[in-house]
C-alpha cells in the first residue's frame, strides 16, 4: 500500500520520510529544490512554561483539508509536489507536531508553497491542541475554520509571497 | 430521524463525550442540531459564534440540511500546526 502524501499519525514524525514522499511525488529529476517546514513544540508559550501539547484531529476531515490546501497550492504553484504529516496525541517539548515538504524544480516556488500550506493548515485544518503548562492545562483556539473565506486564503497567499 | 453528533476539543469537554446519537426532526439543518445540543448542554451555547461544522466529514454551513444517519460535527476554532 502506498504511503499517503497527506496524513495524520500518532507516531513521531520522520522528516526524511516526508521529504522522500515529496521527492517521489515530484518525480525523478524534478525536485531541484525542497523546502521543509517543521513545527516543533515550544517550551514556553505566552510567558508560561509548556510541559507538553496534546493534539487531536477530526481525521477524515483533516486529511480532506490537507487535500484542499494542496489543491490550492497546486493552482498557485503547479510544479510543486507536497507532502504533509501532522502528529496527534501527546507531543513533548522539542518534538515535531507537523512536517511539510514542498518539492519543486526551483526554490522560490518550493519556499512559497511550503509557507502557504502551514498558514492554511493553521486556518482551516480540524486539528486542536491542549497545552499542559506549569500550573494547568488549556485548549488553544485559533481560527474559525472556513475554507470558503477568500480573505483568509488571500492572507495566507500574501504571507507565503511576502 | 437519528443522527450522530461529533464534538471536539473544548466542546467535547463541555459535552462530556466525543459522540452522541440524537433524534432530530425531518428537515432539520445543522443549525437545528446545534440548537438541540445547546439546549441539552447550556454551557456549550455561548460557543456558537466561533464554531464551524461538518456533515459526513465534509465542511458544511449551518444552513445545510441533515439526513437520517448523517454524522454532524461541530468544530471549535482550530489550532493545528
Amino acid at each position: 500500500m502506498p504511503i499517503p502524501l497527506l496524513s495524520i499519525t500518532p507516531e513521531p514524525l520522520d522528516v526524511h520520510e516526508v521529504v522522500r514522499l515529496a521527492e517521489d511525488a515530484a518525480g525523478a529529476g524534478r525536485h531541484g529544490a525542497i523546502a521543509i517546514f517543521v513545527g516543533n513544540v515550544r517550551g514556553e508559550n505566552r510567558g508560561r512554561r509548556v510541559l507538553e501539547l496534546h493534539y487531536e484531529a477530526y481525521e477524515p476531515l483533516a486529511v480532506k483539508a490537507f487535500g484542499l490546501i494542496a489543491e490550492e497550492a497546486r493552482q498557485a504553484w503547479p510544479e510543486v509536489a507536497l507532502a504533509v504529516r501532522h502528529r496527534v496525541g501527546t507531543v513533548s517539548v522539542g518534538e515535531a507536531s507537523i512536517v511539510i515538504a514542498a518539492a519543486s524544480p526551483h526554490r522560490a516556488e518550493a519556499f512559497q508553497a511550503c509557507r502557504y500550506v502551514i498558514e492554511r493548515v493553521k486556518q482551516i485544518a480540524p486539528v486542536w491542541k491542549r497545552e499542559t503548562f506549569d500550573g494547568g492545562e488549556e485548549w488553544i483556539e485559533g481560527a474559525t475554520a472556513d475554507p470558503s473565506d477568500a480573505a483568509a486564503r488571500q492572507a495566507a497567499y500574501e504571507r507565503a509571497c511576502g | 430521524m437519528r443522527i450522530t453528533i461529533l464534538v471536539f476539543a473544548r466542546l467535547r469537554d463541555l459535552v462530556g463525550t466525543p459522540q452522541l446519537e440524537r433524534d432530530v426532526a425531518a428537515g432539520a439543518t445543522v443549525e437545528d442540531v446545534w440548537a438541540a445540543l445547546a439546549r441539552e448542554f447550556p454551557a456549550a451555547a455561548p460557543h456558537r459564534a466561533a464554531l464551524s461544522a461538518a456533515v459526513n466529514a465534509a465542511y458544511a454551513k449551518f444552513s445545510t440540511p441533515v439526513a437520517a444517519g448523517d454524522e454532524v460535527a461541530f468544530l471549535p476554532p482550530v489550532s493545528g500546526g
